[in-house]
């Protein structure tokens, strides 16, 4: 007999992708001198991927014999997906030009990246986890590594591919230790199972599988203490790349780590929420205390991203909507907040010496060029967490549920974390208003780097206004509730 | 009808004068007049603006008064304006003082001076928005949010040492805030809203109670500050612009103050009671000690400095004597040092803009040859001292009867103060204006011009006004106060029926 076509409505949006990174390949290999082309070309297949995903309906359904799900979860987190990978391909286009050096491999292994992100947020089985992580992690492997004749590019990528693989291998191996004990791969079933254990708990087995499958999802999310390989990674890959890496990869294995949680795990809260408690609190503290050396600005932002991680990751403790929310929240504003940090990384540029990281390059940045001092202490002030800006919102939705949950302690280490996080935020913003100038950068930006900028300033600014916020919360609320409802 | 929301006007006006100057553009010296001309008409016609409360205000009710309300990020959390007579000379103290700001750094400030004026209004927003808001949220993030351009103002156009002070400043008042936020969270779930009225009335759990004020302490205590965390003022004030000195002293130390008053004292009474030998210790040690500090400085705006905090002091002493007189006291000590600290800054600021130094040896009988300068440095110097007639005395005498009233131990440390303020203040006149006029670099110094005159001139006034005739401004307090004051009795007498039932079983 037949099997049933499956339902594929629910999956236009990763099919299409798939697709479309084929004919992308397909023109750059045969038409001469068409990176412009295969970049917009990807942008926007991801922007027609973005409507099929906003136009699937929100009503929880599986697909692909449960392997694939979609609800409001997914619709938001592809979205904030979607929307960080377009924008990483046009961010990389007036750097590559710079740097004299565009391929055409660049889009097409993006949106394969995306693809596999889409699919680790649609994930409903071990199965469609493992290999949506996988089809992320070498397409990102690639791409650390994109400058093949730099000694750093490659020994990031390749310290990235070691890493990961490893990590992939203990996930593997906690994946295949959860279907020894429950025998199933399905997030459905395993949550039926568990719930079925009782006063006895989880067999030892499960527990040991859970703990190994959380240590591979940490390493894709750079929680401490998986998280050696980012400022390396960051700092060696090409600025274009660090800004996806940034962004795109957290906020999908963090949806992925949302929903191995609550929807399989959701009875076992009392033995992955020390787990997560662990990571969030060493995360917040590596995270402010190890960037206040930095001196290289994506280091730096390395170490950064490493704490707001460990902030998302308060989100996930209660085990409550109120706390996906805040996490869902989270990822949206700290999206924001770096692609506009990233657009202004990459104008720091001079003519002879090409790109600069050092800090210092940014001394007495007021004078020489105002308006992007004026954008990066906009972004620097957020992301310390400085309201009226949008970074302490973000922080605000993630502690809420903690204070309520009369978890003081957690909530106070948040908060002083913040503040050590703010010396070397306002680090920034003191050398480029404080200090001497030094020499000014070159001031080329293309229109679309300006208007990227501009927006999440104003983004930022503006999230203070309910008008601006409200579309926000009330997305997120709906994705919360789309997922704690399973 | 909704009435026309006033308070909102008079907070955000600021930032349509910081539109108008970013909007400003064109050759270097145009744009520096136009954007002065601009701040300075933006933060005139808030001022007038803010008149309207002072006329419109309804002085028989303890009532919030001009409220607004609108929806903002929803679950409790509404934008909420509102001012009772706790508040609604603060805001007239900023719109004051703002103008005045403005006018001090006219000629003195060369550099980036859009920036600077940008900073300026930004920060006037912030400030009026804390002494407005009836939300916890945007209270703290108005309160917060100042620090941003307060930073900016210090380090950008600031002495020599001024990144030190910046970050000191930036760090201190955070870490004081972050914790008061962690409290703002919990009386929020407890509450279910950030309504400040509502959780006046909303009875914490008295164990809880000292939680959150100590939390809310570490806030309000920084900003005063209080002895022991008051080490950032002296650094902040020294390197800070003159102006930038004017808002710290004038305003900006006044938000712990109106803290304790608006948040600690009726959201935990019971705390604040438990607790008020903290304060009266933490008060006397500062009275007593920083005044000694400041026998010893050297410099001169480290001198005020440390005045600041020995009148803070007098301040806190009088909130927690849950008195109607310590109450008002303390209000019009706040109100009065605004006036006249902000007042002793700029007479150094006059002095330092001409010498460049702010060394107190540089310095010996300006009398000579300033005697413009040497009255108005008189009148402030009197009225830093308590001297009756001016604004200062009312409100030392006041908190002094309120304390006494709770412990004549207290009162009698807090004397000290009195008379070590005259002793310091005196001699710092003594070196700085009498005396022979030898230094040979003091000898072409001008008097006072026409813009410093118009600075100083309604500075006197006030003070003046307020030591002669204090009934127009107690008048705005003394309901509110004495309501303030009733609602504490009424928690202390259930908190004390409370206690004695659980002895006596």
């Amino acid at each position: 007999m037949l099997e049933q076509f499956p339902n594929i409505s629910i999956a236009y949006g990763e099919i299409l992708l798939s697709l479309g990174a084929l004919v992308l390949l397909m023109v750059g290999v045969f038409k001469k001198d068409s990176v412009n082309l295969v970049s917009w070309l990807s942008v926007g297949f991801m922007a027609i991927a973005l409507c099929l995903t906003m136009a699937t309906p929100t009503v929880q359904t599986y697909t692909f014999s449960n392997l694939f799900v979609a609800d409001d979860f997914t619709q938001y987190m592809k979205m904030l997906v979607l929307v960080a990978a377009a924008l990483a391909v046009i961010m990389s286009r007036e750097f590559f030009k710079l740097e004299g050096d565009e391929r055409f491999e660049f889009p097409v292994l993006l949106v394969l990246a995306t693809v596999g992100m889409m699919v680790m947020v649609s994930a409903n089985d071990l199965m469609s986890l493992y290999m949506g992580i996988e089809l992320q992690s070498l397409s990102l492997y690639v791409l650390a590594a994109f400058k093949r004749d730099s000694e750093r590019s490659t020994e990031a990528g390749l310290k990235y591919f070691v890493l990961g693989a490893l990590s992939s291998g203990i996930l593997l191996y906690g994946c295949s230790l959860i279907y020894g004990f429950i025998g199933s791969t399905n997030f459905s079933s395993i949550g039926n199972v568990i719930s079925n254990y009782g006063d006895h708990g989880a067999p030892i087995g499960v527990i040991i599988g859970l703990v190994f499958v959380l240590a591979g999802l940490a390493f894709k999310i750079s929680a401490v203490p998986f998280h050696m390989w980012t400022p390396d990674v960051y700092e060696g890959s090409q600025t274009p790349v660090t800004a996806f890496f940034a962004v795109a990869p957290k906020v999908a294995a963090l949806a992925l780590l949302a929903r191995t949680l609550y929807v399989p795990f959701g009875d076992m809260s009392a033995s992955w929420s020390q787990v997560i408690i662990f990571m969030s609190v060493a995360s917040m503290i590596l995270g402010s205390f190890a960037a206040i050396m930095q001196t290289n600005i994506k280091r730096l932002m390395a170490y950064s991203s490493i704490g707001h991680v460990g902030f998302a990751l308060l989100g996930l403790i209660s085990g409550t909507s109120e706390g996906l929310r805040g996490l869902i929240i989270y990822m949206t504003i700290y999206l924001v907040m770096n692609v506009g940090m990233f657009v202004c990384i990459m104008s720091m540029r001079r003519k002879e010496d090409g790109m600069v990281e050092d800090i210092k390059e940014l001394s007495g940045l007021a004078k020489t060029d105002p308006p992007l001092a004026a954008f990066i202490s906009i972004f620097m002030f957020s992301l310390a967490g400085v309201p009226p800006l949008a970074g302490f919102f973000a922080k605000w939705y993630v502690i809420i549920p903690i204070v309520r949950d009369g978890n003081f302690i957690l909530a106070t280490i948040a908060v002083l974390a913040s503040v050590v996080g703010a010396y070397y935020y306002i680090r920034i913003v003191k050398l480029m208003y404080f200090d001497e100038p030094v020499e000014k950068f070159i001031s080329r930006k293309s229109y679309p780097m300006k208007i990227i900028v501009t927006l999440s300033a104003l983004l930022v600014l503006a999230f203070i206004i309910p008008q601006v916020s409200n579309p926000v919360l009330e997305g997120a609320t709906a994705a919360a509730q789309g997922l704690v409802s399973q | 009808m909704e009435h026309f929301p006033i308070l909102s006007a008079i907070t955000f006006l600021p930032l349509l004068g910081v539109i108008i100057i970013l909007s400003i553009n064109g050759e270097k010296e145009i744009v520096e007049r136009n954007a002065r001309n601009a701040a300075l008409l933006t933060t005139v016609a808030t001022f007038l603006f803010s008149l309207v409360l002072w006329f419109g205000f309804d002085k028989t009710t303890a009532e919030f008064q001009f409220e607004e309300h609108a929806a903002w990020l929803g679950g409790g959390i509404s934008y909420h304006m509102g001012i009772d007579g706790i508040s609604i000379l603060f805001v007239l103290l900023t719109t004051f003082i703002m103008p005045i700001c403005i006018l001090c750094g006219w000629e003195t400030i060369k550099d980036r001076v859009k920036e600077y004026l940008v900073a300026f209004l930004l920060l006037e927003c912030f400030m009026i928005g804390v002494f407005c808001t009836l939300d916890l949220v945007l209270f703290y993030v108005f309160f917060e949010a100042g620090l941003i351009p307060m930073f900016l103002i210090i380090g950008v156009w600031g002495g020599a040492n001024r990144v030190y002070a910046a970050y000191k400043l930036f760090l201190y008042t955070l870490l004081g805030s972050v914790l008061m936020l962690v409290a703002m969270l919990y009386m929020y779930g407890q509450a279910g809203t950030t309504d400040i009225p509502v959780l006046m009335n909303y009875d914490f759990d008295a164990g809880a109670q000292t939680w959150l004020w100590l939390a809310f302490f570490a806030s309000f205590a920084v900003k005063m500050p209080m002895w022991p965390v008051h080490t950032w003022l002296p650094d902040a004030h020294v390197q800070a612009p003159t102006a930038g000195s004017v808002i710290l002293a004038g305003i900006l130390l006044k938000m712990g103050g109106y803290g304790f008053l608006r948040f600690s004292l009726p959201m935990f009474p019971i705390a604040s009671y438990e607790l008020s030998w903290l304060i009266y210790g933490l008060s006397c040690i500062a009275i007593i000690y920083t005044s000694l500090v400041a026998l010893r400085q050297t410099d001169m705006k480290k001198l005020i400095a440390y005045s600041s905090v020995a009148h803070m002091g007098f301040v806190t002493l009088g909130i927690f004597a849950f008195n109607i007189q310590g109450i008002e006291g303390a209000i019009m000590v706040m109100l009065a040092h605004g006036l006249v600290a902000s007042a002793l800054f700029l007479c150094v600021g006059v002095v330092y803009d001409r010498l460049h130094t702010r060394d107190i040896d540089r310095y010996g009988g300006l009398v000579n040859i300033m005697p413009r300068y040497a009255l108005v440095f008189m009148i402030f110097t009197m009225a830093s001292v308590g001297l009756p007639g001016t604004a200062n005395f009312i409100g030392e005498i006041l908190v002094l009867v309120g304390i006494f009233k709770v412990s004549s131990w207290v009162a009698f440390f807090a004397l000290f103060g009195v008379v070590l303020g005259a002793a310091y203040m005196l001699y710092l006149y003594r070196r700085v204006v009498f005396g022979e006029l030898t230094k040979d670099d003091l000898k072409n110094m001008l008097d006072l011009d026409k813009r410093e005159i118009l600075i100083f001139a309604p500075l006197i006034f006030f003070t003046l006004w307020m030591g002669v005739y204090p009934s127009t401004f107690m008048d705005f307090i003394h309901v509110s106060v004495e309501n303030l004051n009733m609602q504490h009795e009424t928690a202390m007498s259930t908190y004390h029926a409370l206690t004695q039932t659980v002895t006596g079983n």
